[in-house]
This record gives structure tokens, C-alpha cells and sequence, in this order.
């Protein structure tokens, strides 16, 4: 392994747990346990899954005077969700928009009562920073966290593993966030995920983070999980990957993200647009847009998989979309996939055929996730 | 009756002119937990070097490639309900395809047990 990838502050409980260990995003990384990528996966199903994801980036903004509605309208002209109408202990979904609305990058913002967390994706973590340095001039102070660790503990039992360190967390709710002491150790807790099941998001200061990380895994409802399970694990929830099922060409309703931009921020809405590329934004609202991100459910066994072309028929004709995402699912018991399609092919039930080997395989777009979210609401 | 293996780690069960194919248990080990097996149908004389079939682990696909010259007479016809069994049993009911060899020769390019485990090891 290249000696200039970083190391998480879990590096060495990793190689203690027998991880296979792979480059992400310039990071030395778990990819798998010796347990392996299905048993982590339907682990995290059945009981709880314990993720290190330290290498995201974690920022702190701040108002200069205080003021957390000043620093919320200055996050409002990045992203065109509603931040102003967050309140103190919630955490809402967002993203970065260039001025075509692209998506820069997706992201959790949360309202720590006079700041809030940013926690971004780990290889758009310095182009984040920077958008934000001077983005938010002159009302925020950006501060990266680049001293804590990131823990995800996911799964159904997960409420159950952390109400023995931290009891009052079981009052939390999907999207709640709050600090609190894990065995005296000051962290950061959010409810939310990236795996589509109950569970956490705890942020740890690095020095404590392997002891927190020990007594979570030392659970016996808990299993490490590495990132070919968490790529797994998001796929059948449904959620996309940055890079893969978005990017700096994909505007939220292309990417079905709708639901993430709320009405303060669309047309007629208390502050409308405002972001950066909000009048291309706005007029898809209105209008559509001539590609749409669906779920996609090939038939048969074969996973189809990332950049797989996308056809009308079984036979001939131009290509009508792309996979953006496919594997098979652990729990789904067949392969899952996502991709952008031409709008015309858009809708729940359509079939089309993806392109694999050389042989078309029929494919039907479907609703996502594709297991049952299970959130606390 | 001998085995043989490739550096692609590919195993070959050989009696007279017909082998037995699969992958090695390390082979089986690196992939992960194999949930799709396919022939190559549009190949069934090959010559070595040839993709006969694909594997899909959780992972990644990757193809399984004629380690001789030959004809695929056969495909194991339990991995398509069954495609776990090359991950608990690679080396046994995990077999992939028969192959006829047409030249036989090419088998002393092959290790032997002895060779194949000082290279993974």
C-alpha cells in the first residue's frame, strides 16, 4: 500500500480486525472484514454495522457576529435548500449547485444550536472548504474539523448499542442532531445514515476515537463494515453516490432530488432561488428536465453495472440513458442498479434493456429504495 | 487424472483428453462471494487466453479465461440456480466447464500443486 495515503484515526483497529485495505479518495480505507462484503452487509440489516467514514470532511460554520440566521442565509447562497428554516437539534440533506445548477457535491448540513456541522464528501472536501471560504465572506468563519473521526453505527439494533453509552439517544428521532458524552468523551450525534436503516452518525475527536470505535465494536449485536458493503449497503436504500450518480452535470431534478430543495427555496417560496444556478433549477421545476435518475431492476441474476448503455428495445436503436450504479443486492436477493434515462422512459414499470457483454438484458425501472427504509421518524 | 494450475489461478482436473475448469480457492478468497456465473456462449472452441466465461463476485465481474486450447463441451449446470457454490466450494461442486483439449501439449506449460501454492503464498 502507497505510503502517502492518509490514515484515519482508525487505521490500526482496521488492520487489527483483519480489514482488506484499498485506496478511497486518498485514504488507506477498509474495504471489507474478514467476515466479508455479504455478511456485513445483511449484518447491518439484521443487527448493527459499525463504518468508519473519518475520511469526510467535517466543517464548522459559524456566524461572525453570532447570528445563526446571518450564517444560515449565507449557507442559502451555495445550496438551494431551506437552512434559515432549520431548527437548533435538526440535520437536513443538501448540495453544492454551480451556476448551470450542477451538483458539486452532496452534503448534511445540521443546526448545532449556534453553528452548524457540515459534513461533506471525502474526495470534494477541498474544493468544499474553498467554495466555502469564500462563499460565505464576509458573514461565517469556516473551520474544517480536521481533528475528529466520523463513526456511522447503522442497523436496527444500533438504538439498542448506543442507549448503553449514551441513553438519551434513544429519544432522538430520524435527522435529529445534538452534542452529548460517550463515556465522557464530548461528541457530536446525528440520527441518519447512508445505508437506508435506522442508526447513527457520531463525530468523535480523533484522540478518542479508537476507543469509542473499540467499545462499539465489542457489542455483540455489532460488526465492522468495510466501504464495499457501505456502496452496497446505500445502493439498495436507494441513495446515490457523489461522482458516480451525480455530478457537477446533474441538476437535482434531473437526479430526482426534488424532495430535497423545499418550498421556501422554489418559485412563489419565501426565498426564492438565490443559489448558483438557480434559474436553470427553477425553470425544471417548471418544466421537467429531458433526463431523469430512476431505479432500475434487471431481470435475471447478472449484476448491471456502472456505465452500462441503456436501450428502447431488445434490439437496435439509439441509446436512452446510462447505469450509473448497479450491483447485485445482499438483501434485494437480485441485482439492483440506478441511472439517468430520457424522461419519456422515466416512469415506474417501463421496460428497457441494458447493454451487458455485448447482449441486451431486459431491465424495469422501479420505484427505490428497493428494501424498506426503516427509519425512526 | 492430474491437476493442474494457471497463474490466473484457474485449476484443471485432466483425464486423458478432457479437463475439469474452475478457479483456485484463492482465486474464490480475492473475489468475494460470487453471486453470477455465465458461459461465453459465442466461444465454444478457444484457444488459450480466451474468455470462456464471467464471474460476478458482490464486488466486481471478472472473466475466467481458457487456460489451454479446447472445446467447452460442458457447463456446470448448477451455477446458474447456484452461483455461491465456486465461493464454499471452488475446487469441487464450485467447477465451472469441461473443456476437450485439442492440444495437449500445452498442459506442460501448467504448474503443479507444488508450484502453483509456493506462487500464491
Amino acid at each position: 500500500m502507497s505510503d502517502d495515503l492518509l490514515h484515519t484515526p482508525l487505521f490500526s483497529l482496521h488492520e487489527e480486525l483483519g480489514a482488506r485495505i484499498v485506496p478511497f479518495a486518498g485514504y488507506a480505507m477498509p474495504l471489507q472484514y474478514p467476515a466479508g462484503i455479504m455478511a456485513e452487509h445483511l449484518h447491518t440489516r439484521e443487527h448493527a454495522g459499525l463504518f468508519d467514514v473519518s475520511h469526510m470532511g467535517q466543517v464548522r460554520v459559524r456566524s461572525v457576529d453570532g447570528d445563526m440566521h446571518r450564517a444560515a442565509l449565507a449557507l442559502e447562497r451555495l445550496v438551494p435548500v431551506d437552512v434559515a428554516g432549520l431548527k437548533p437539534g435538526r440535520q437536513r440533506y443538501a448540495f453544492f449547485t454551480n451556476d448551470r445548477g450542477g451538483i458539486l457535491d452532496d452534503l448534511m448540513i445540521a443546526n448545532m444550536g449556534d453553528w452548524f456541522l457540515v459534513v461533506v464528501n471525502a474526495a470534494c472536501k477541498a474544493q468544499d472548504i474553498a467554495l466555502m471560504e469564500a462563499g460565505l465572506q464576509p458573514d461565517c468563519i469556516v473551520e474544517p474539523l480536521t481533528n475528529r473521526a466520523l463513526l456511522a453505527l447503522q442497523g436496527p439494533e444500533a438504538e439498542t448499542v448506543l442507549a448503553r453509552f449514551m441513553p438519551d439517544v434513544a429519544s432522538m428521532k430520524f435527522m435529529d442532531a445534538r452534542q452529548g458524552t460517550f463515556d465522557g468523551v464530548p461528541v457530536f450525534v446525528s440520527r441518519s445514515g447512508y445505508t437506508g436503516e435506522d442508526g447513527f452518525e457520531i463525530s468523535i475527536p480523533s484522540a478518542e476515537a479508537e476507543r469509542v470505535a473499540r467499545a462499539l465494536v465489542d457489542q455483540p449485536e455489532v460488526m465492522p463494515v468495510g466501504l464495499g458493503a457501505r456502496d452496497s449497503l446505500r445502493l439498495e436504500g436507494g441513495m446515490c453516490l457523489y461522482g458516480s450518480d451525480l455530478d457537477d452535470t446533474t441538476t437535482p431534478v434531473e437526479g430526482a432530488l426534488e424532495w430535497a430543495v423545499q418550498k421556501a427555496r422554489r418559485k412563489g417560496g419565501a426565498r426564492e432561488g438565490g443559489f448558483p444556478g438557480s434559474a436553470v433549477v427553477l425553470a425544471q421545476f417548471e418544466n421537467g428536465a429531458s433526463r431523469r435518475r430512476v431505479g432500475l431492476l434487471p431481470e435475471g441474476r447478472a449484476p448491471v453495472r456502472h456505465g452500462a448503455p441503456l436501450f428502447a428495445q431488445a434490439e437496435g436503436g439509439a441509446q436512452i440513458g446510462v447505469v450509473t450504479s448497479g450491483a447485485f443486492g445482499p438483501q434485494a436477493k437480485a441485482p439492483v442498479a440506478m441511472g439517468y434515462v430520457e424522461t419519456a422512459y422515466a416512469p415506474e414499470g417501463t421496460k428497457i434493456f441494458a447493454e451487458l457483454r455485448g447482449k441486451r438484458v431486459p431491465v424495469t425501472v422501479a420505484a427505490m429504495p428497493f428494501v424498506p427504509a426503516r427509519f425512526k421518524r | 487424472m492430474t491437476l493442474y494450475f494457471t497463474k490466473e489461478h484457474e485449476w484443471l482436473r485432466v483425464d486423458g483428453d478432457v479437463a475439469v475448469v474452475g478457479i483456485t480457492k484463492h482465486a474464490a478468497e480475492e473475489l468475494g462471494e460470487i453471486v453470477f456465473f455465465e458461459l461465453n456462449t459465442s466461444a465454444s472452441e478457444v484457444k488459450a487466453g480466451d474468455s470462456i466465461a464471467v464471474v460476478e463476485s458482490v464486488k466486481a465481474a471478472s472473466d475466467v479465461y481458457a487456460p489451454v486450447d479446447g472445446v467447452v463441451t460442458e457447463g456446470n449446470p448448477n451455477l446458474a440456480g447456484n452461483p455461491e457454490l465456486i465461493s464454499n466450494d471452488p475446487e469441487g461442486e464450485g467447477w465451472m466447464l469441461k473443456l476437450k483439449l485439442t492440444n495437449t501439449a500445452q498442459l506442460s506449460d501448467l504448474m503443479d500443486d507444488a508450484a502453483y501454492h509456493a506462487l500464491i503464498s
